[in-house]
């Protein structure tokens, strides 16, 4: 159903889409950036973000405190299962990783179902945020604008670390070639544990996040985990601007296309990761060889 | 997902343990009954082997992972319950099915159960399963009726009777219909005959609707339905939202629906769906602008949208205050709650009527092949269920039961914490149905 109003506030909507969408995806691709590790367990890790901030919402009834927590408990998880499990993997075929990576994630959904039961949760949105805003061609809930803020905050923190900090020069370094930066005396060991926090961190972050948007089960992450993958693949796997670029695009697909016949918007999705894969197979802002 | 999940879980519920030989009231009785079929007939499905020994098996494939898990694994409580009480010989089983003392024909009923995820191919291979390894002698399982879609046709195929759980869509008694499948629970059709003269009572002639539609069977038949049922009174359909199942957000549809002008949404959504796209079309004042209702009605809906549902009309199968005009509702209010501590909903009712049903069928057949058991139930003779006297109807086995209309009440007119519907009218079926062979039905073979 087209009118020029419901155009702009579509091209709106896949605009906040998109900026939540590139905030999941983002900790996907650093990961896979930097460990080669396809880490299938990312959904698992943005549902338990956002029960983290539940359990600390319920506790304090501060959106502040949730956020911190979520965002931090992740980042032990991430930590944790890093050294227990996930660095076991780095030489092993990439069969073996998505195994292990995808049991991971079947053992956390199951542990928050076996907690907290299947029946959904809910955050409220901050008192601040909450409510619904005029943008002059249709109104748009207060908090999902308010996201589109704090996502791109959090992007510019994350490019930040990652390309003018000189962990984020390790990282990449090692990227390029971790046995050269093991010799020049840096524990590439420890720098790919934190590498793996700050995914995991970022995952948590977004699921707190994107709680008063959607009510929380423990398969919440599943649903999305697919759409970030899109989103990866579309932009270029490993490719951090690519999350982003990724991200806006399959929001503005799925909006717009919803706007035409909404029974194709998921659809056309996988259309759009299709063609990218057929046309440029390492991704718009991929580089040639990462794939 | 890349792969598939498997989650296989396998419970084996044997409440009345160590049932050695076939109690007396048992084949003794029926025995009389059963050599005209047991003789002649060759062996058929997993008939005779799944109740050659001192138990049957039932196997379950219902949701208990996935957006429809909670409704699930309420569904799963109900049959739980029911095969306890087969077992048992519990008064609420003995009021529907009155020969059933210790187990059904005197065999104890074991339940195997298996996640579904709301998948046909995840419900259909745990259901093969069950057949194969187990010689099951019933299968049940669904919410989706995509799921039971798929296991009627496995049912038809195998000759292993199947009884569905919650099923909305039409074709699981219409154009999907099978001799092998059973429907207690109310549909489309009668959901959206029901509701529609309430709806237009209420909210007057020429309304302009959107629609929202998930985007299988159930929600396609569901939204035609209350769409015919509205037409004469003038109801136009602005906008139909259709999303895919389990979609992680509903603001692009709910966008288009804010800006569509329509004065009502009628939301078929269902599961989590249901729960996320009500949410969320608060968060977009949608709700504020028009009125909701929701034509097949979710079990823990009103609990888990947090007050959305009040004023909300909504047309279900079973409420629990109605016990005070059923009485066989208020013994499975009081059974229920004190094995799970709360009130049942629907899909726990359902769970458990059907299983009654088959019970009583089974006993009254005085064996377990499935022709004659098919023969029992299409001789559709008047009996007793939690909503009153029903049949289930030969021509499409749909069970012909009340449809009942609910309005959620406001916060302030709750007398309890479940108090979450007023229960505004009780509809009969017989004037709900549609012609049997109007959705296409044709039964097949019964070997």
């Amino acid at each position: 159903m087209f009118t020029w109003a419901n155009f702009f506030s579509q091209v709106f909507n896949g605009l906040a889409l998109g900026a939540l969408l590139a905030l999941i995806s983002s900790g996907l691709t650093i990961i896979y950036g930097t460990l080669g590790v396809l880490n299938l367990a990312h959904g698992a890790m943005f549902m338990m973000g956002g029960y983290a901030g539940y359990v600390a919402y319920d506790a304090t009834g501060s959106f502040i405190v949730a956020v911190i927590a979520g965002s931090l408990f992740l980042l032990v998880v991430g930590v944790v299962l890093e050294r227990v499990v996930i660095r076991h993997f780095y030489q092993r075929p990439h069969e073996d990783q998505l195994l292990v990576t995808f049991g991971l994630s079947i053992v956390l959904i199951e542990m928050v179902r076996l907690i907290f039961s299947s029946l959904s949760k809910s955050v409220p949105a901050p008192p601040l945020l909450s409510g619904i805003t005029s943008l002059g061609i249709t109104f748009y809930p207060t908090y999902r604008i308010a996201v589109v803020g704090i996502v791109a905050v959090a992007l510019l923190v994350l490019y930040f670390v990652l390309f003018r900090t000189r962990l984020g020069m390790i990282v990449r370094a090692g990227i390029e070639d971790s046995a050269m930066v093991d010799s020049l005396g840096i524990n590439v060991d420890r720098v790919f544990m934190v590498v793996f926090g700050i995914g995991a961190m970022a995952a948590g972050f977004a699921g707190i996040v994107n709680a008063p948007i959607v009510s929380l089960t423990p398969d919440v992450g599943e649903a999305i985990l697919v759409q970030t993958f899109v989103v990866v693949v579309i932009g270029g796997v490993g490719s951090f601007p690519g999350a982003v670029l990724g991200g806006l695009i399959a929001g503005e697909i799925i909006s717009i296309t919803s706007m035409i016949n909404p029974a194709y918007a998921y659809i056309m999705l996988f259309a759009a990761m299709t063609l990218v894969l057929v046309l440029r197979p390492y991704g718009l802002l991929g580089v040639r060889g990462r794939e | 997902m890349v792969a598939n999940r498997r989650t296989f879980l396998r419970q084996t519920l044997a409440m009345g343990a160590g049932m050695g030989g076939i109690s007396a009231g048992g084949l003794g009785a029926f025995g009389l009954l059963s050599p005209a079929w047991a003789k002649d007939e060759p062996p058929l499905g997993t008939w005779p082997a799944g109740s050659q020994g001192n138990s049957v098996g039932i196997g379950v494939a219902v949701p208990r992972t996935g957006t429809y898990a909670v409704q699930g694994e309420d569904e799963l409580k109900g049959w739980q319950l029911a095969v306890e009480h087969m077992n048992s010989g519990n008064d609420l089983m003995k009021k529907i099915s009155p020969k059933t003392s210790k187990g059904v024909l005197g065999k104890e009923v074991k339940l195997y159960v298996a996640d579904s995820a709301a998948k046909p191919n995840q419900a259909v291979q745990a259901q093969q399963g069950f057949i194969t390894q187990d010689k099951v002698v019933l299968m049940t399982g669904s919410t989706s009726s995509a799921v039971a879609v798929a296991l009627n046709k496995l049912a038809q195929r195998e000759k292993v009777l199947y009884v569905t759980g919650i099923s909305g869509s039409n074709d699981t008694t219409g154009k999907d219909c099978v001799r092998y499948g059973f429907r207690q629970n109310f549909f489309g059709q009668t959901a959206a005959a029901a509701i529609a003269p309430v709806l237009v009572k209420q909210f007057g002639k020429n309304k302009k609707v959107a629609y929202m539609t998930p985007d299988y069977t159930y929600g396609h038949t569901v939204t035609k339905a209350v769409q015919d049922a509205t037409k004469a009174d003038g109801w136009t359909t602005v906008t139909n939202q259709v999303s895919p199942l389990g979609a992680p957000d509903f603001s692009s549809y709910l966008l288009n629906i804010a800006n569509s002008g329509a004065d009502l949404l009628i939301n078929v959504n269902w599961g989590h769906d249901a729960v996320l796209s009500i949410q969320q079309a608060k968060q977009f004042g949608v709700l504020d602008k028009m009125k909701l209702v929701v034509p097949y009605q979710v079990p823990f809906l009103a609990r888990e949208t947090g007050g959305l549902m009040q004023g909300v009309y909504a047309a279900t199968d079973y409420w629990w205050t109605i016990e005070d005009k059923y009485p066989l509702a208020k013994m499975f209010n009081a059974e229920f709650e004190k094995k799970y501590g709360y009130k049942p909903e629907w899909g726990a009712a359902n769970a458990y009527v059907s299983f009654a049903h088959w019970a009583r069928m089974v006993e009254q057949a005085g064996t377990f092949y499935p022709p004659a058991v098919i023969k029992t139930y299409e001789k559709g003779e008047t009996i007793p269920s939690l909503v009153g006297d029903v049949h289930y109807r030969p021509e499409d086995h749909q069970c012909i039961r009340p449809v009942i209309i609910v309005k959620g009440k406001m916060q302030k007119d709750m007398k309890n914490k479940e108090d979450y519907y007023d229960v505004i009218e009780i509809v009969p079926g017989a004037g709900l149905m549609q012609k049997p062979d109007a959705f296409g039905c044709k039964l097949g073979d019964y070997t």
